[in-house]
């Protein structure tokens, strides 16, 4: 069985892009619509979730020869919270006024299915060097995923990335890209263009 | 003294239930859960005492801005002086209910008093606005606004939190009550809304109206009876 597994490396790469928890898989969609209206704020959610994603697959993936099957779930909530809190009260301590924009969303990190989705089908399966790979790549496409649609709406919303101008003032400021509807917009947009460049791949691999 | 006898070894059915038990199924659990229980206690001794601290420094550190305004707090800061800010607490008795404002009270060591600074919130258009309130020691007048907490409208409402905005209430007489008006605001007691954002402007001035109805009586007490 353990033949099957993907390797460290495999685990590791296909987080980035071929299975992007958001982009193809389609998870963590709450902190993906919720915090992307500006690109501090989406770099921040991605180095909690980055944080609590790792500590959480090697905490998983070193007690998963003592899990039962009909108590795994509470024990990955368990030590998922933990980290979850850990990184809400770090923030708070170090970064206040970023943990006061990111707001309730940080301790939602808990109930983000993308987390729990690896410690199931990675952590509690594979070792713990595999698990921890496998929890940078998935937090580095988590990572691009959140960046790329708050870059795109903070530019579009403000005329600003990160503080700096990059449209010209003239640029009159698209508001509603900053707002919710804004981020079912942009995701819908760039998902939309990601599965059509993928088919388009495809289509030409299985012709070429 | 009776030789100790070999434990006999256990009954399958005795196996079998201990087994079965639900609290032994999950020793894993409950052991995670004090270990985990005993590191986030211990994180919270560690962190809890700068939290708390980041949530005053938040206030503490725009008081001179809201007492002294921004010209003179900047001037100050770079003399290095600093204001000493004694926080209490005052009770409002309404007919309904109580409030309590959380005031901070700005003194210098050469010129007395120099004012007061109030926290006081209020429904904004999307969720509560908490404000902090600079006023005169007399309270007569305001000499500064300053948002600490909204979450209204990008782009529109949201530009309460503006310098320029909030500059139109430094200054203002707390005889009358504030007005919001929308073609520009030129009589005093008049502040111009937002383009846009009216439900806002107007509750950042009621905020102000009803911190002063409460507290001017009380503030203006409190600095004649203490001089």
């Amino acid at each position: 069985m353990a033949a099957n597994l993907p390797t460290p490396t495999e685990r590791f790469v296909q987080g980035i892009l071929p299975e992007n928890p958001v982009y193809r898989q389609l998870l963590g969609l709450c902190p993906t619509l919720a915090v992307t209206n500006g690109l501090q704020a989406a770099l921040t959610m991605s180095g909690a979730v980055l944080f609590v994603l790792f500590c959480a697959n090697v905490i998983t993936s070193l007690l998963r020869n003592l899990l039962k099957p009909h108590l795994r779930i509470v024990i990955f909530t368990l030590t998922i919270a933990t980290f979850v809190t850990i990184a809400d009260r770090f923030l708070a301590a170090y970064v206040y006024q970023m943990s006061k924009t990111l707001g309730p969303y940080i301790p939602l990190i808990i109930v983000n299915c993308l987390i729990i989705c690896r410690c199931e089908v990675c952590a509690s399966k594979q070792g713990v060097f595999t698990a921890g790979a496998d929890a940078i790549g998935q937090s580095i496409g988590f990572a691009i995923a959140l960046s790329s649609i708050a870059a795109v709406r903070e530019i579009l919303g403000t005329g600003m990335l990160l503080g700096i101008r990059v449209l010209p003032t003239a640029w009159p400021d698209w508001v509603i890209m900053v707002l919710p509807p804004g981020a079912f917009l942009t995701f819908g947009l760039l998902l939309g263009a990601i599965n059509w460049y993928s088919e388009l791949r495809s289509q030409k691999a299985s012709r070429g | 003294m009776k030789p100790i006898q070999p434990m006999e070894p256990m009954s399958p059915s005795m196996m079998e239930r201990l087994k079965d038990n639900k609290i032994i199924q999950a020793w894993l659990v409950l052991m995670l859960a004090i270990f985990f229980g005993g590191s986030l206690a211990g994180m919270q001794l560690t962190l809890g005492p700068k939290i708390e601290e980041n949530k005053i420094n938040e206030t503490r550190a725009r008081v001179p801005e809201l007492v002294l305004g921004p010209e003179k707090a900047a001037e100050m800061e770079q003399s290095e002086a600093s204001l000493a800010i004694e926080p209490q607490t005052i009770t409002v008795q309404k007919p309904a209910r109580s409030t309590s404002y959380t005031v901070f009270e700005a003194s210098a060591p050469e010129q007395g008093q120099l004012g007061w600074v109030v926290k006081a919130s209020g429904q904004g258009y999307a969720d509560k606005i908490e404000l902090l309130l600079g006023l005169s020691p007399a309270a007569d007048k305001v000499t500064g606004i300053f948002v600490l907490e909204q979450k209204e409208t990008p782009g529109l409402g949201n530009k309460i939190v503006t310098q320029e905005w909030r500059s139109q209430f430094i200054g203002q007489e707390t005889s009358h009550p504030l007005v919001v008006v929308k073609d520009g605001a030129n009589a005093p007691a008049e502040i111009d809304s937002i383009t846009g954002a009216t439900i806002s402007s107007r509750a950042v001035a009621n905020i102000v109206n009803t911190a002063v109805v409460d507290l001017k009586g009380p503030l203006s007490a409190k600095t004649s009876g203490g001089k």
